[in-house]
């Protein structure tokens, strides 16, 4: 199989990569570039384990190719704190005690970031039907949306 | 054991720090299964059986080896013969041999160079089948004329005249049944069935596996206990267990399902065979089609009553089937059955049955959730014939200190009365209620377990304290691990840190199971570094010239203490670590020990449910878990044990089942189809933690794990009556059958 | 596999023309992903169209009209306040289709494609009257939304034709849309029925109405006799009545993994019901 040569933005860093074109882009966030944030936890969108932002779109990368990845701009959750200051998101997530085991952390913290990007006062409601496409087997929820609700009152009280 | 046991004035037990393991967690470094490259690695993939029941004619695996970058195919041919008991049934189930048992089962394994050229040579791998006639369902596959699937395998304990697809029998129970039932007002008598539920944990099995032709070999896996997957692991190849190290990733989610072997020793035999580290990833299919899954059950329990409420006599009977191999939970699903209530005669008979279906895994209190499903649901319905309260009821039969358990041995100090008593007083339980909306209550229990297990502390050289336990984290064990240490030893939480270590480093642990690594990790650990702070006090006293029993450890301090002690100023564990090179050598802690005086633990659910009458689903308004933990170490993350167990008891009543067509195949293989709870699928969830400290702990822990996920199916069957006015005594109770109960009603 | 980028749909369609295997078009991918990921198809030449000029936008056309290109994503359609305004079902419908992640890739011709019975948004187009533009070997044809489901699986699509954009009429006056379906939970399920009710009312009268249904059929079901009882009332019971009982008569459903027949056939006309009120409390309110 011909492999194609991708060049795209991973966190605001330009990356290359060679492609199978029948690689996902979770596929090439991890064999290609190494990187362990982005997990699949079924490979077929339904858990969101995997979510990125692709161009500020909320996405999960298990269905994206690698290959349309070429010009775009990705964002994943190694990419939300800046250097050793934790993104508010991060910081409520371990205040809360919102992950048990972890697997679905990085792509509920992703999501919520497109959350809150795009409403800055979610009501537990919104919060919960935009994660509903984020599994989390452990929690059953309730400090996940806590430590949602309460990093955006922090946000928007701009601490 | 002596211990030294304190369960007020505590400086940091109940506190909620934030967990030690947060930042990597939180950052997308923490390293799980799926996470570990070797250089050279290649990645292996399984060929599974699309039969439910089919002989295994040949195996050609020659257009896959011709493939360029293939480099090793192994059949169970590679795998040694001999084995007995469960090692086998292990070995089976991780690689079929002359018989298929089911849809998934793994027939052949290839590793190539890459996961999409392995993906590709397992297809190329051909199998040629000769279909069997199978059988899936539980009271199926004991009827006469149904696909005996593994005849003669039966146990002594199983009576004559049984189909050879019962594997064991069980028959147990005390006090004059006929005589109870006979002084009862009200005897009712019902049939419950349970689907089979998955652990659901998000991350797939994945290993990384070497081994080498010496027998020597190394791997990393996301597992709940790395000693049980060295042992399995060397059991099904034949190798030493010391030869194989076993490294254990972080942990996405277990539930019970990561206590097994299923790729690991393929992924080894693979290694052997290629002479390179092979990876092994399943694919979300593969996990609901091939891992366990919990058993189906179906379930008659009988139960007398008098007017006030006072239960006279009850009996069950469990029906099981775990897969194809036996061990299905008939045992603690019997033994929780009726563990909740005083009765003065009771009987219990379980049958584990053979089913073409996946091996069945522990989950969360294995067995309980079925046998509280049928239990609670009668409960419910005997209260509502005679007009009764159903938590006064429960209060007034409550098994307390002192009761003959239903299951033999006298209960010690427990906390059943405490959780229902919370329970009455909640407000949830006086909240009104409106229209099509119901609330169902329900009691549940889990013996939980101590097992096997080895921790050792060491002190640095700054008084800091780094701790070696064996069981993996998967809920924030680590810090409840340190805050045990801080406590135990006076000195500050972020001084402890607690590493998970590799099978090399400790004796054997069982797995984090059995609810037990807060009770029995921690009580290890406080043993461990109470051993550092004894010596501690000696090297004091050696000091001072003072005999070391004159001389007490105190808020991180050495001491001294009683009249000849003479005075001293404190010497701190950072003074005393920083000299303790010169003053005798490196000091440290273990404790290894297979702990009993684990604790059970109670649980008592509120659940408010409303019904659309015109479609059956129900919508899960308000929720309450009520639960003794003995001692919360870190109410936070004991909050998220019952949370999380009550969300799966949800899923599990409400919509999680494995559906198989007539065919045999499952057919729900991924998430879109196999519905666990989502977001939006919830309330917040409630909890209040009662503590009845468990005096078999030195701070009085309980396990919280698994109990949480037993009340919930039958609060929310009991919720679902009081909202709708049917009985729904099959799970799951999803819209379909919820529409027709109704519209069978009228 | 051959990963294509071609520059116009004429293209597109070439490349499908001169395949000799399986050809896949690529949008969203939220199918065609899964279904390589699953072995169900491994493509043999996948053509990705987002790279042809047009496809993400979403234009008002002098008529009032409204032209969607082929790579619009749900979540952008959502986002847009005219559209919403003017077709809020055909919104919603399009809304309900996987999570947000889904929703940030989904495509309603995609969904269309895909030929899924249980597609969320293709009973509400349907019963807008939608129309697809066809770009193939034999030029450009105008289809209405509601012929191309052939059956699971299977689109009326030619070898080589692809679907360009997709058009909806002018809303006018007195119309209103609402797209439901049923699900076990509350998100992430594919519908086990699901229905459209595209209707205008002249006062409280109601003038014209379509009714769609979607999960009960091979392809979806336009329900005449389901329009017949709405067309001249004011959606009094006997109407509602009417056409819960057309819906139900309309189901041609299976039992599956995901209902029976008994309760989608029931659950259609309670549907039914619950999808005319609010597309007529909305074409009430439009006027």
């Amino acid at each position: 199989m011909t492999q194609i040569h991708v060049t795209t933005t991973v966190n605001g860093d330009e990356v290359e990569f060679l492609a199978d074109p029948r690689e996902t882009l979770l596929d090439c966030l991890r064999d290609k570039l190494g990187m362990t944030g982005a997990k699949e936890g079924c490979g077929t969108g339904d858990c969101g384990a995997c979510s990125v932002t692709v161009d500020g779109r909320l996405v999960c990368s298990c269905l994206v190719l690698g290959v349309e990845a070429e010009g775009k701009k990705i964002e994943t959750v190694e990419g939300m704190a800046e250097g050793e200051k934790l993104h508010p998101l991060q910081r409520k997530f371990i205040e809360h005690a919102a992950l048990q085991c972890g697997i679905c952390t990085p792509g509920i913290l992703v999501a919520a970031k497109a959350l809150l990007a795009q409403n800055p006062d979610p009501t537990e409601e919104e919060a919960r039907y935009w994660l509903a496409g984020n599994l989390c087997r452990c929690t059953g929820y309730d400090k996940i949306i806590r430590a949602v609700l309460d990093a955006a009152a922090e946000m928007r009280e701009g601490v | 054991m002596p211990l030294d046991s304190k369960t007020t004035g505590f400086k940091y037990i109940g506190t909620r720090p934030d967990r030690p393991d947060g930042i990597d967690k939180v950052t997308g470094k923490a390293r799980y299964g799926a996470d570990a490259y070797a250089s050279g690695m290649l990645h292996g993939v399984m060929v599974r059986s699309p039969h439910a029941h089919a002989k295994i004619k040949k195996i050609d695996a020659s257009k896959a080896l011709a493939l360029k970058g293939v480099k090793a195919v192994v059949t169970r041919a590679d795998f040694p013969t001999g084995l007995e008991g469960e090692d086998w049934n292990i070995q089976e189930n991780c690689m079929a041999g002359e018989v298929a048992l089911y849809d998934g089962h793994a027939v052949a394994a290839v590793a190539a160079t890459s996961l999409l050229l392995a993906r590709e040579a397992a297809k190329l791998i051909e199998v040629e089948y000769e279909v069997l006639p199978h059988v899936t369902d539980v009271d199926e596959a004991m009827k006469p004329g149904a696909p005996a699937i593994r005849a003669g395998a039966a146990d002594y304990s199983v009576p004559e005249g049984l189909h050879p697809n019962v594997m064991r029998y069980i028959e147990y129970g005390h006090g004059d049944l006929d005589a109870g039932f006979a002084a009862a007002d009200l005897v009712m008598e019902n049939t419950y069935k349970t689907e089979a539920a998955h652990q659901g944990y998000i991350e797939p099995h994945a290993c990384l596996a070497q081994l080498g032709s010496d027998g020597k070999g190394e791997m990393w896996v996301c597992t709940q206990g790395h000693w049980f997957i060295r042992r399995m692991s060397a059991a099904v190849l034949g190798i030493d267990v010391a030869n194989l190290r076993v490294t254990p990733s972080e942990i996405g989610g277990g539930f019970g399902g990561k206590t097994t072997v299923f790729v690991e020793p393929v992924a080894l035999a693979l290694s052997r065979k290629a002479g390179k580290p092979v990876k092994m990833v399943m694919t979300r299919s593969e996990v609901l089609r091939a891992t366990g899954p919990t058993s189906s059950s179906s379930i008659d329990v009988k139960m007398g009553m008098k007017k006030d409420g006072t239960m006279t006599a009850a009996k069950v009977t469990m029906r099981m089937q775990g897969g194809a191999f036996p061990m299905a939970p008939i045992d603690s699903a019997l033994d929780c059955a009726f563990s909740c209530y005083n009765i003065p005669a009771v009987h219990h008979e379980g049958y584990d049955v053979l089913a073409n279906r996946p091996k069945q895994a522990a989950y969360r209190a294995p067995g309980s959730p079925m046998a509280a499903f049928a239990t609670e649901s009668l409960v419910d319905e005997m209260c509502r014939a005679l007009k009764l309260d159903p938590l006064k009821t429960r209060l007034k039969n409550a098994s307390r200190e002192g009761t003959k358990a239903s299951f033999g041995p006298t209960f010690p100090r427990i906390g059943l009365v405490e959780t229902l008593e919370a329970a009455l007083a909640h407000p949830h339980y006086a909240a009104p209620l409106g229209p099509n909306q119901g609330r169902g209550v329900a009691s549940g229990y889990w013996m939980n377990w101590g097992g096997e297990t080895s921790v050792s502390a060491a002190l640095g050289e700054d008084g800091s304290v780094t701790v070696s336990v064996g069981t993996p984290d998967i809920g924030g064990s680590r810090a409840s691990m340190a805050l045990m240490a801080a406590e135990a030893l006076g000195i500050p939480y972020e001084n402890v840190r607690v590493n998970v270590v590799d099978t090399g480093s400790l004796g054997v642990n069982e797995p984090t199971h059995g609810s037990r690594a807060t009770y029995a990790t921690g009580l290890a650990t406080i043993e461990a570094v109470k051993q550092i702070s004894t010596k501690l006090c000696q090297r004091a006293a050696d000091k001072w010239g003072i005999p070391a029993e004159a001389v007490i450890w105190e808020d991180g301090c050495a001491k001294p203490s009683g009249p000849n002690a003479g005075e001293f100023p404190p010497l701190a564990i950072g003074e005393l670590a920083a000299e303790m090179g010169g003053t005798g050598g490196p000091i440290s802690g273990h404790f290894e020990a297979t702990p009993s005086g684990h604790g059970g633990s109670f649980g008592t659910h509120i659940v408010d449910v409303e019904v659309d009458p015109e479609t059956g689903y129900t919508s899960v308004l308000r929720y309450t878990v009520v639960q003794d933990a003995g001692k919360a170490i870190h109410p936070a993350y004991v909050e998220g044990q019952f949370q999380g167990g009550a969300a799966q008891g949800i899923g599990w009543a409400l919509n999680e089942e494995y559906i198989y067509g007539a065919d045999g195949r499952l057919q729900n293989t991924v998430f879109l189809d196999y519905r666990i709870p989502v977001a939006s699928d919830l309330p917040m969830i409630d909890t209040v933690i009662v503590e009845v400290p468990n005096p078999g702990h030195p701070y009085g822990v309980r396990g919280v794990g698994e109990t949480g996920i037993t009340p919930p199916l039958p609060a929310v069957a009991n919720a679902v009556h009081a909202a709708a006015g049917v009985r729904l005594r099959s799970l799951p109770m999803s819209p379909p059958r919820i529409l027709a109960a109704i519209k069978a009603k009228g | 596999m051959r990963y294509h980028t071609p520059a116009t749909f004429e293209d597109a369609s070439a490349i499908a023309v001169a395949a000799s295997g399986v050809t896949r078009f690529l949008a969203g991918g939220t199918d065609v992903l899964v279904q390589m990921r699953a072995d169900i198809v491994t493509p043999d030449d996948l053509i990705d169209i987002k790279h042809i000029p047009g496809v993400k936008d979403i234009v008002q056309e002098d008529d009032m009209c409204w032209s969607i290109g082929a790579a619009v994503a749900g979540a952008e359609l959502t986002a847009h306040e005219g559209l919403c305004a003017d077709w809020p079902g055909v919104i919603e419908g399009m809304g309900l289709v996987g999570s947000t992640q889904v929703q940030g890739r989904a495509t309603l011709i995609g969904n269309l494609c895909n030929g899924s019975p249980a597609a969320d948004s293709v009973p509400a187009l349907a019963a807008a009257g939608a129309e697809v533009s066809v770009v193939g070997p034999k030029g450009t044809r105008q289809v209405k939304v509601a012929d191309i489901p052939a059956g699971p699986g299977r689109t009326t699509l030619a070898k080589g034709e692809v679907i360009s954009g997709i058009y909806l009429p002018p809303r006018g006056k007195g119309g209103g849309d609402a797209y439901l379906r049923f699900i076990p939970r509350t998100e992430m399920d594919i519908a086990v029925v699901g229905c459209a009710v595209n209707l205008r009312v002249e006062g409280d009268k109601i003038t014209e109405a379509c009714v769609v249904l979607g999960a009960v059929a091979p392809t979806i079901v336009v329900v005449e006799d389901a329009a017949k009882a709405l067309i001249g009332s004011t959606l009094d019971a006997k109407a509602l009545d009417a056409l819960a009982a057309a819906a139900s008569a309309a189901c041609r459903p299976i039992n599956d993994k995901r209902g029976t027949i008994a309760f989608r056939t029931d659950v259609a006309g309670v549907l039914a019901r619950r999808a005319a009120k609010i597309a007529y409390d909305r074409a009430r309110g439009a006027k």
